[in-house]
């Protein structure tokens, strides 16, 4: 027990003063003067909104990427005290002082600090010399367009740090574990943390997919080789897979599914999003709709008063309306109509929005006592509230969809025109044991008895006799579900009173109160994942926009900000020699491979089998990992940009000292070629070093240099660089 | 069925024959018990291990030629061997099957109590009659009730009609290649079709047109669907009764029939697939007899049919990437065998470029070359090509016109967008309505020829009549800063207004486009030509320096606003039914140079200026070829759905879940319903699933070094080589569909769908024989494997009985009535009959 007494103390502290200072230089360089420029630059002012969204627990929705990585930056801004009110309204204007800009900046720049000890890391772990690993640390140190997208609040920079480097990191430390210690600490340690990346990196941008299908698949085929592993047993496989099915498959999914918890836990307000979110959603949500619908009936029965909101919501979420006004006799182009009360769907709350469900056996419009819920398939008249004249529709072809039927609220002109009002009741997400009609959460159609038309929203917009709103028809020939006829009751109360006077009265005050209505999380979670996917924005132009093949070559840059009096400027524009380099890197590492193969595949064995495998690995991970981080933009049609690169540029930058050692070692076949070789490599790094260090102005912002200074730093003629005229 | 199966046994056996005489080494006793097949008891024995000891003392190298000399065998007699020589002759089974045929052909040959004679002949005779019943049926079913309904059906107006341009030379535009569109003309034509039909509109009635011809010409391709599947399948499992399966399959589904049975171009296209899937296969298996005749015939014809298939759609390049893939590992194979020099290498690899390459492509650019020489007069089409393009085409204002080589002020200009498909600059007399910018004169693009395209270019600061005789001519120079006044249509009487004919400007200000609301409005304003500065354009010729003369045709231009610096463009979005459906303009505020706000001055019309002749435009054909691609591909990615519309999803596809509707709406009209039969669809399904899970546990178990049995190894190298490509088939025929932002339709999968039919042929098959395998005793597992496959036949036939009133046409009330033949057969809701 008091052994340990005999024995000195010993602590042996194994210090690698490389990558000490590797980090040191790294922080250095990411957080000096972090909080210049005090005001938004570029997309901090998209970023910031949700910051403050977050800060005041407000819903939002962003179809950009799942909400981990604005939770971070959310994090920066809770850490820092930041209470949400500024305005983020124009790039350019001056933070006021309650925005805490250090530790809202802080956190993308740690992960911006850390990637540099991270690559040298990666290159160590890929079985390559310390030198290379240097290299690769130094070449991300010095990479112009990595510093700036890292100083600011942006999330491009904690992406690579998690998918690229940490995932990458992790898997590879885990690989090289499983040689010699399987199912040990460190090996349990490394495979999690390449499941948590994984899901940390899909969690800040769907992006983040890309990276994570190359892991699993390098996973996969290491796995596979372990299944042809004879001298293992099954047991022993299975245990294997079973690990790296829990780390890399379920592990990812449950920690997405925590994003969304916390997202939908923190964020309870409702807010300027609400609209596109169902009824359901929207209730789930303190203020807004729920502080209409709360303590409304559950079950909607003969005689209740309710609004119907169309669940398509598209062109604009809205709810069925009449008034007063008819449809015009004569339409412009020479038709005509049934001349009865216009039916249409009105995007705003109106009185008029109110429908009375009526029993077409009865005469009443109030609730009977007890209420007789309506249930899927009965019949019934939709009696609009202020008029009290029931929803028709008759083979009258639609103002503006002439292949289908008016809808009309019947008016009765003793004309040969009768009443059509007869209307069967679908619901459509009826469950096995309940087909009650209830509010919020049936969706149901309505079917008109004697012409068998759906009641759906057309989507155009009606001419000025319409007051442009929306355009409701009878919908023949309906082909399977389509949100457009489907509706659900968003507004509900029991209706009262007998008198028409009584009741204008009663649809006039607001619904009453009470009762919260909760919604599953997974059922949010799913309406809010598929919202996000669905959701398109049209804006397809942008003055800095790109194509993904100016990439390559960097001819394209984006101007950040501009100091508003002197010509300071943050420009996010890369180290040209880096990135002409570094795809030269790729070009020469897919030549060479396509060499090695096609001699192997001829028995002809250059390398020793070793350093081919290290290669290939090397290959695989950095040429993939670049690949899929920069083809798929090729297939995407939204908006792109210079800073989409950088996560395949970081692979590219893994990938230069690797092919350089690779020269040296296997291609430079005496010394003297070997010192020539280095000579040219030194000379190359440093000047990567003087082009980093000429833009730096651009980077840092901190100088304001003279026109003719900006316009020497104007290297390609399609760098946008703003010199002011004064 | 009987003969069917005899067949096999014999194939079986002699694979297990072979199999040990391609592995030298001590074998396994083990292996040998497999040969005991009931029926031969003394068949293998003592004649194959002869052939085997022959065989060994030859070097692996050159074991290959030696095989081939063997081909015709010298030992076996008579006529049983001349009859079998056609099918061994043009499809020699894989290098590994070859060896054991041959084994097995003179196993038979030799045997001292050799089957008789007639036994094999008898077997030949078989086959042979097989495949004719398979064609057979397939051809009835396609043709039967051809001519009904006599009404045009779904897409047919489309091609038809396209057919008929053919016929009458006029020239016209579509998303796709023109190939299978000149063969329904070409169909018509010899069938006696005048092209007098209008094809205007689903459901009118061919009258006295014949339209007959082109129906059963694309039924003819059709119907060789399935003696093409049912041959690959063959080709790939080595099995009657896989075939068979697929062949029925495919036979008696509903959807496969109805797409065959009308004027389009999925039944051209599918021939074409299958074609080149079949002459794949055929090919892979002359792999062992290089450069012999069969060889070159059924690579030769691989490369045409992909021609085929990519002159038809576009899709036909998943079918050009599956065979590319196959060659390539093709090649690589050949590439590791050491045995074969380089030399050899580098023929094979020549042969495949010059098969597979230059021949498809040679083939593919005739097609546009005939596609061009027919279409020689101006016609619907036009408007959607560059002017140099249109200056070719007979009847067009540009054909063999002349007009003034350089811009002046005062010309009457037309003005066209240099993207392909956005159209002329056009102004018309309609305001923007209210509430979308200012309320001045539109200002839009238009694809067609109309006077009010045409604009006069003036001077920005006078609104004197430069086409007055006494002002010299002054050109319009590259920098020059102009002003173009909208020439307003000739008075004619039909206009119902008659009110004083006022000129406006081009104009533009900050207000917001109606569509793209980051661009500003271009509108007209003015009144006969007096605005005010915001109608001021600099007229720049792009890449140029200043000072230059501009070009008819030839100059690319670009207008840029004088006042916000912005510069005229097309956004290429359709405006609403105000704007009568023609696209936006704007001026937008981005300068980077795309297409959209580049455009070419195309008639000029100047008085006072010499004309020269545009004939040296002519495009060559290369530069014709390039741009009706352009078009093509613009056009495609331009059928975008809208937002209303009910629109097919890839993932409703393979569970058949929704229909096509051809024709008839009300339960007194001749419906036609395109939906495949549910059975065969649903089966499809289910067998794609088991797929994949037998292939991996089969693929697992073999890379733990399980030691399979012969005849199991067999069957899984079966399901996993030939299940496997056409596995790959069903993939790149079906997923590619995913990433498309096009409209998607529902016959965009039976592509897809004949791969999937033919994996489940081969699945089944070969489950049910493993399924026998494991049951030991013989008459039981072969009755299993009978039963089941003739259960599968018999209910798919069942359930064609069943559906077949969807694809030959039904009259009377709709499902939902009990009166209706398809009553109870409505089995999802989503299905509208």
């Amino acid at each position: 027990m008091w052994g340990f007494l005999k024995r000195p103390v010993v602590v042996t502290a194994d210090i690698n003063l490389s990558l000490v200072a590797l980090t040191g230089m790294g922080l250095l360089s990411r957080l000096w003067r972090l909080t210049y420029p005090r005001a938004v630059v570029f997309d901090e002012v998209y970023y910031g909104q949700y910051i403050s969204f977050y800060m005041k627990r407000i819903f939002f929705l962003d179809d950009s990427g799942p909400p981990f990585g604005h939770m971070v930056l959310a994090l920066g801004g809770y850490l820092g005290g930041f209470d949400g009110n500024f305005l983020w309204n124009r790039i350019g204007a001056e933070y006021s002082g309650n925005v805490p800009v250090w530790s809202l900046r802080l956190l993308p720049a740690l992960a911006g600090a850390l990637s540099v000890p991270m690559a040298y890391q990666i290159v160590l772990e890929l079985h390559f010399s310390h030198c290379a690993a240097m290299g690769a640390a130094l070449l991300m140190l010095i990479e112009n367009a990595l510093i700036t997208q890292s100083r600011l609040m942006l999330l491009e920079s904690v992406l690579i740090f998690f998918f690229n480097l940490l995932a990458v990191l992790s898997y590879l430390k885990f690989f090289n574990c499983q040689k010699h210690s399987p199912f040990s600490l460190s090996w349990w340690f490394w495979l999690t943390l390449t499941g948590v990346a994984c899901s940390c990196a899909v969690g800040i941008k769907y992006m983040g997919v890309f990276t994570y299908v190359l892991v699993l698949g390098v996973a996969a085929v290491h796995a596979w080789h372990l299944i042809g592993d004879q001298t293992l047993s099954n047991v022993c496989v299975f245990c294997h897979l079973l690990a790296r099915a829990v780390a890399l498959l379920v592990i990812p999914v449950v920690l997405y599914l925590l994003f969304f918890y916390v997202h939908l836990i923190l964020l309870f307000r409702s807010g300027p999003h609400d609209q596109i979110m169902s009824s359901a959603f929207q209730a789930s949500l303190e203020g807004g709709l729920a502080r209409i619908t709360q303590g409304q009936p559950l079950e909607v029965a003969f005689g209740s008063q309710v609004t119907l909101r169309n669940v398509f919501g598209k062109p604009v979420p809205c709810w069925l309306h009449s008034h007063q006004d008819t449809y015009p006799m004569i339409y412009e182009n020479g038709r005509g109509s049934s001349h009865q009360q216009q039916v249409t769907c009105y995007p705003f709350k109106d009185v008029n929005n109110w429908w009375i469900v009526k029993d077409p056996r009865r005469h009443q419009l109030v609730v009977s006592s007890p209420p007789r819920p309506v249930r899927h398939g009965d019949m019934v008249q939709l009696v609009h509230g202020l008029t009290t004249r029931s929803l028709n529709t008759h083979d009258v072809a639609a103002p503006l969809s002439p292949h289908s039927q008016e809808v009309s609220c019947y008016i009765d002109y003793n004309i040969s025109m009768p009443a059509q009002n007869l209307w069967r009741l679908e619901i459509v997400n009826r469950g096995s044991d309940t087909d009650v009609w209830k509010t919020i959460l049936s969706e149901v159609r309505f079917v008109h008895v004697n012409t068998s038309a759906v009641l759906k929203l057309s989507g155009a917009h009606l001419p000025d006799w319409g007051y442009r709103q929306l355009e409701i028809v009878g919908e023949k020939l309906s082909r399977g579900y389509h949100g457009s006829t489907v509706w659900n009751v968003e507004e509900h109360r029991y209706g009262a009173s007998q008198e028409q006077r009584e009741r204008e009265w009663e649809l006039h005050s607001p619904a009453q109160v009470d009762v919260s209505r909760n919604l599953s999380f997974m059922a949010r979670f799913s309406e809010l994942q598929w919202r996000m996917l669905a959701l398109r924005s049209d804006d397809s132009e942008h003055k800095y926009s790109s194509s993904p093949l100016e990439w390559v070559t960097l001819d394209t840059n984006i101007a950040y900000w501009l100091h508003p009096r002197t010509s300071a400027q943050i420009h996010l524009l890369g180290n040209i020699v880096i990135w002409v380099s570094g795809s030269l890197a790729l070009a020469i590492y897919s030549l060479l491979s396509l060499w090695y193969l096609l001699r192997r595949r001829r028995n002809v064995h250059d390398l020793p089998q070793d350093a081919w495998l290290r290669w290939v690995l090397a290959g695989v991970l950095c040429a993939g990992g670049w690949a899929v981080n920069y083809l798929p933009f090729f297939l995407m049609e939204k908006t792109l940009f210079l800073y989409h690169y950088l996560p395949a540029l970081t692979f590219q930058i893994l990938l230069l000292p690797v092919v350089l050692q690779h020269i040296s070692d296997h291609l430079c076949r005496s010394q003297l070629q070997r010192t020539v070789f280095s000579a040219l490599v030194v000379a190359w790094y440093s000047s990567a070093c003087h082009v980093s260090n000429t833009l730096r102005p651009l980077t840092y912002g901190d100088k304001s240099l003279s026109p003719h200074e900006l316009k020497a730093l104007r290297w390609k003629d399609s760098w946008d660089i703003l010199i002011r005229k004064h | 069925m009987l003969c069917a199966s005899c067949r096999l046994l014999a194939a079986r056996a002699c694979d297990h024959a072979a199999r040990p005489a391609q592995s030298p080494g001590p074998r396994a006793p083990l292996q040998w018990r497999e040969l005991h097949f009931p029926g031969y008891p003394e068949l293998p024995s003592c004649d194959s291990l002869a052939g085997r000891l022959v065989r060994q003392s030859v070097p692996p190298g050159r074991r290959a030629t030696r095989r081939r000399g063997k081909m015709p065998p010298a030992t076996g007699g008579g006529l049983a061997e001349s009859k079998l020589r056609p099918r061994r002759g043009r499809c020699g089974p894989q290098a590994a099957r070859a060896a054991c045929r041959d084994v097995a052909a003179e196993a038979v040959a030799r045997s001292p109590k050799r089957p008789a004679r007639g036994s094999r002949r008898f077997e030949a005779a078989g086959w042979w009659a097989l495949l004719a019943l398979v064609t057979l049926l397939s051809f009835a079913t396609r043709f039967h009730r051809l001519d009904e309904p006599p009404h045009i059906c779904w897409d047919e107006t489309h091609f038809g009609k396209m057919g008929s341009y053919y016929i009458n030379h006029t020239f016209f535009f579509d998303v796709h290649p023109p190939l299978g569109k000149m063969l329904i003309g070409l169909a018509g034509y010899l069938s006696g079709y005048d092209g007098t039909f209008l094809f205007q509109k689903p459901g009118d009635k061919y009258e006295h047109h014949s339209y007959i011809g082109m129906r059963g010409f694309c039924a003819f391709l059709g119907s060789w669907l399935v003696p093409f599947a049912y041959l690959t399948v063959l080709d790939l499992s080595k099995s009657l009764s896989a075939a068979l399966l697929t062949a029925a399959l495919l036979t008696f589904d509903t959807g496969c029939l109805t797409l065959s049975q009308y004027i389009l171009l999925d039944p051209i296209l599918m021939f074409f697939i299958m074609a080149a899937m079949l002459s794949m296969v055929k090919y892979n298996s002359c792999a062992d007899r290089p450069f012999s005749a069969p060889w070159w015939f059924w690579l030769s014809l691989t490369g045409v049919s992909l021609a085929g298939a990519l002159g038809v759609k576009f899709v036909g390049l998943f079918i050009i990437l599956q065979v590319g893939l196959n060659t390539i590992a093709d090649l690589w194979y050949l590439f590791g065998d050491l045995s074969l020099s380089l030399v050899t290498v580098g023929k094979h690899l020549t042969a495949r470029v010059l098969c597979l390459i230059v021949l498809p492509l040679a083939l593919y650019t005739a097609t546009f070359a005939v596609h061009f020489m027919v279409l020689s007069k101006s016609g619907p089409g036009d408007g959607f090509f560059s002017s140099a393009f249109q200056a070719r085409l007979s009847g067009n204002n540009l054909h063999n016109a002349s007009i003034p080589e350089h811009l002046a002020y005062g010309s009457v200009i037309t003005v066209k967008n240099l993207r392909m498909a956005i159209g002329y600059l056009h102004s018309h007399r309609h305001l923007y309505p209210e509430g979308i910018g200012a309320r001045q004169q539109q200002v839009t693009t238009y694809l067609h020829k109309d006077y009010n395209n045409l604009w006069i270019i003036k001077k920005h600061n006078t609104n004197s009549d430069p086409l007055d005789p006494s002002f010299p001519v002054e050109f319009v120079r590259h920098g020059d800063i102009i002003r173009l006044e909208h020439k307003e249509c000739p008075v004619k009487k039909i206009w119902r207004w008659e009110q004083k004919e006022t000129s406006r400007n081009l104009h533009s200000h900050y207000h917001e486009a109606p569509l793209t609301r980051k661009h500003y409005q271009v509108t007209g304003y003015g009144i006969n030509g007096t605005g005010d500065s915001n109608d001021f354009w600099r007229i720049e010729v792009v890449n140029r320096k200043f000072g230059n003369r501009i070009k008819v045709l030839r100059s690319r231009i670009r207008f840029i606003h004088l006042v916000t610096g912005c510069v005229l463009g097309s956004s290429g979005k359709v405006l609403p039914k105000w704007g009568w459906e023609q696209l936006e303009v704007t001026c937008t505020p981005y300068l980077k140079e795309t297409l959209n706000s580049i455009w070419n001055v195309e008639d000029h019309i100047n008085p006072k200026l010499p004309n020269i002749s545009l004939d040296v435009l002519q495009p060559s054909f290369p530069e014709m070829l390039l741009e009706s691609h352009m078009v093509m591909i613009r056009g495609n990615s331009g059928l975008k759905p809208k937002d209303n519309e009910f629109t097919s999803k890839p993932w409703h596809w393979p569970i058949n879940y929704q229909g096509l509707r051809f024709s008839g709406v009300n339960d007194t009209d001749f419906r036609v319903y395109l939906l495949g039969n549910p059975v065969v669809w649903w089966l499809n399904l289910l067998s794609i699933t088991l797929y994949l899970l037998s292939g991996s546990i089969i693929a697992v178990a073999m890379q733990r070094g399980a030691r399979l049995p012969a005849e199991v190894a067999e069957l899984s190298q079966v399901l996993l080589r030939g299940g496997g490509q056409v596995l790959l088939g069903w993939t790149l025929h079906y997923f590619p569909f995913f990433l498309m932002g096009r409209v998607l339709y529902f016959h965009h999968y039976f592509p897809a769908m004949l791969f999937s039919s033919m994996l489940t042929g081969i699945l089944w098959d070969t489950l049910l024989r493993l399924c026998a395998w494991g049951l030991a005793s013989w008459p039981l597992a072969r009755g299993i494997h009978v039963a089941g496959i003739l259960s599968l036949l018999l209910g798919t036939a069942y359930s064609f009985y069943l559906f077949h009133p969807l694809a030959y046409g039904m009259v009377g009330p709709l499902a939902q009535d009990p009166q209706s033949p398809m009553a109870g057969l409505r089995w999802l809701d989503s299905w509208d009959f």
